[in-house]
């Protein structure tokens, strides 16, 4: 067998896999979103219907949003953990990493602890104002819940990366005359950039994505992935949920795409 | 040249350092440098150079009672970025994210000097650092010793009062950092500059320094002139350090040293049961067997080009090294003579 032909047979359970996982179920989701009463004026349906239209935008605001959230909270946060030595560091560390294994669900219930009806801000609220904070079943909570799920993965990601930081640029910087705030500005962001495009993906495809906790909090919420549930199973339109769900995946893809394109040469440059 | 005369005179008292782990890297030391000269510290790794350099920057805090003061104002606890030093890293700590003359402007941008003027200040930077046409290249795109100009453009673009060097050359090949330390020597005369330079290198710090200090475990050893440090060093650690030296330890009789092979006069030695003295290779002269004071046997003879290591036994108590002229034909086994001048025998305190 020849060097070459022996390259292709090992990528064969690649292709196969790919095919079979991948791309065919991708090809049918596909056709099955132009299999509706409108063909492929059905997809058409996402940007024009005001109801699907609404969905699309709270949902993308929502995921930018949560991942400019948690990029800020877990890059000071993670900054400070790396940097700094103090008693129970580790245990401050396992707990921000432990929701990392949490279903949404999980994440959606604790929501409800510390939002909800019963829960403790609420019953807080009560004493001091006399009027109940109910937040859970709202955007808010669902945000505060995305954010609760990003953090943890986020902060690992900048933490690492704050470590291969060279201290000695920002000393070099300090001794030029640069205040606390210039260093970070022209020195630690720039040297970060790759890791907060990296991170910052991952949250925001969580986020535009993220299904249990908004299914655990949803009363009157919509975001895309709850209503194509909605349209899935409560109404069999099969070919909406079908458009709606390729038309999540182009746009988070998209969005993604842009973010990468535009801190390119930021990236680049930090290299 | 407009930089010239920017100099602070510099004075660390007391300063001493020990890390919250425990390390004692540095003993309390008192220091003074006269504006415009170039100090050296110079000693093998681990013994506080770094740690001395970065107290008078002011990265480090000293321990309690230490004081740092620039132009005799004190300014122990002034930050960094507010003591207008300039500073060259071991790893140059080059922006990554800014181009070759952003990096050099980066200090006038952050003081808020024009654009134009910034421009005109990196134009004359270049040229003096021999680094013109690199202007818009990214770090990346330098080779070390370019890295190493630019890391020194920038230093110097903020007229500090001190320039403080930690190991410039040392990730540089051998060639280049020869070239290098003369083009930095005539650039620091040049400038003018306050300047402490940090090296375990003793040729550098032979070339480069006005004065040396020279460092041992976190304390002085000894501080002099190259010329002092090099032909009086105040012991045994130093003899060693800076240059080849013979160390030999015998008795001394009314003023000659009792040896193997002969009796070597010093000057001013009166009688000493346990003496050590100090000579220096090339202070040696290989004579006919039977001349000079001393006499042993070739043991090896090592051809460098510019001169010949030829190592004797039998003179001393140990082989002595002796730097030799390239011309003197010494074959291993010969029977050969010393002769060695009386002032070349430099007289160390016994160590304990
Ligand atoms: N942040 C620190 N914490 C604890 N100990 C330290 C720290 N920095 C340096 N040391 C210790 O202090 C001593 C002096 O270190 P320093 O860096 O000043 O040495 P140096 O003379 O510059 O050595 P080299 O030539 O290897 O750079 C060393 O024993 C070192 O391990
Ligand atoms: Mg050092």
């Amino acid at each position: 067998m020849s060097q070459k032909s022996f390259v292709w047979f090992c990528l064969l359970p690649l292709a196969v896999v790919t095919t079979a996982f991948f791309l065919l179920p991708m090809a049918r989701l596909v056709v099955a979103g132009a299999e509706g009463p409108h063909g492929l004026a059905g997809y058409l349906a996402i940007l024009t219907e005001g109801r699907y239209r609404a969905t699309l935008i709270n949902t993308v605001l929502l995921a930018a949003a949560t991942t400019v959230v948690t990029l800020i909270v877990a890059t000071i946060a993670g900054m400070f953990l790396q940097r700094h030595r103090f008693p129970g560091r580790a245990v401050l560390i396992a707990m921000l990493t432990f929701p990392l294994a949490f279903p949404g669900v999980v994440v959606g219930f604790m929501i409800i602890l510390l939002a909800g009806r019963q829960g403790l801000i609420g019953d807080l609220s009560n004493r001091i104002f006399g009027e109940k904070f109910v937040f859970a079943y709202s955007i808010y909570g669902l945000f505060l819940g995305y954010l609760y799920f990003s953090i943890p993965r986020v902060i690992l990601t900048i933490m690492a990366a704050v470590q291969k930081l060279d201290i000695g640029l920002e000393e070099a910087a300090r001794s030029l005359g640069a205040s606390p705030w210039a260093v970070q500005r022209d020195v630690v962001l720039p040297a970060l950039a790759p890791a907060f495009v990296a991170s910052g993906a991952i949250a925001f495809a969580t986020a535009m994505g993220a299904f249990g906790t908004a299914f655990t909090l949803a009363t009157n919420i919509d975001v895309l992935p709850m209503l194509i549930y909605t349209e899935f199973t409560l109404a069999a339109n099969f070919a909406t949920s079908a458009a709606l769900s390729v038309g999540l995946g182009l746009i988070t893809w998209l969005i993604l795409a842009l973010a990468r394109t535009f801190s390119g040469s930021a990236v680049a440059a930090a290299g | 040249m407009s930089t010239a005369g920017h100099g602070a005179a510099v004075r660390i008292e007391s300063c001493g350092k020990t890390f919250a782990d425990g390390t004692r890297a540095l003993d309390p030391a008192t220091l003074d440098i006269a504006r415009g000269e170039t100090l050296v510290l110079l000693g093998p790794s681990g013994c506080g150079k770094t740690t001395m350099l970065r107290i008078i920057a002011g990265l480090e805090l000293p321990d309690t009672g230490g004081k740092v003061l620039f132009d005799g104002k004190d300014m122990t606890l002034v930050p960094i970025e507010r003591r207008n030093v300039g500073m060259v890293f071991q790893s140059y700590a080059l922006f990554p994210n800014m181009t070759v003359a952003d990096n050099i402007a980066y200090g006038l941008k952050i003081r808020g000097v024009a654009r134009d003027e910034r421009a005109a200040r990196v134009a004359e930077l270049v040229t003096l650092t021999n680094i013109t046409g690199l202007e818009n290249r990214r770090i990346d795109q330098l080779s070390g010793g370019q890295r190493q100009r630019v890391a020194l453009a920038r230093a110097v673009a903020i007229r500090p009062g001190i320039l403080l060097l930690d190991e410039p050359l040392t990730a540089l090949d051998a060639a280049l950092r020869d070239r290098l330390r003369g083009e930095l020597n005539r650039l620091l005369r040049a400038l003018g500059i306050t300047t402490i330079y940090v090296t375990h290198d003793q040729a550098e710090a032979m070339e480069l320094g006005d004065r040396i200090v020279v460092m041992r475990k976190g304390a002085i050893a000894q501080i002099g002139t190259p010329r002092e440090v090099y032909f009086a060093p105040k012991d045994r650690f130093v003899a060693e350090f800076i240059g080849a030296a013979n160390i030999i330890e015998a008795p001394i009789e009314n003023g000659a040293m009792i040896l193997p092979g002969g009796r070597l006069p010093i000057d001013g030695g009166a009688t000493i049961a346990n003496a050590t003295v100090m000579i220096r290779p090339e202070t040696i002269r290989v004579a006919d067997a039977g001349a000079g004071q001393l006499s042993g046997t070739v043991d090896s003879v090592s051809f460098i080009g510019d001169r010949q290591r030829i190592v004797v036994s039998g003179a001393s108590g140990k082989p002595l090294n002796v730097d030799a002229s390239n011309t003197i034909q010494a074959k291993v086994g010969d029977r050969v003579g010393l002769s060695i001048a009386a002032d070349a025998v430099r007289l160390l305190p016994s160590e304990p």
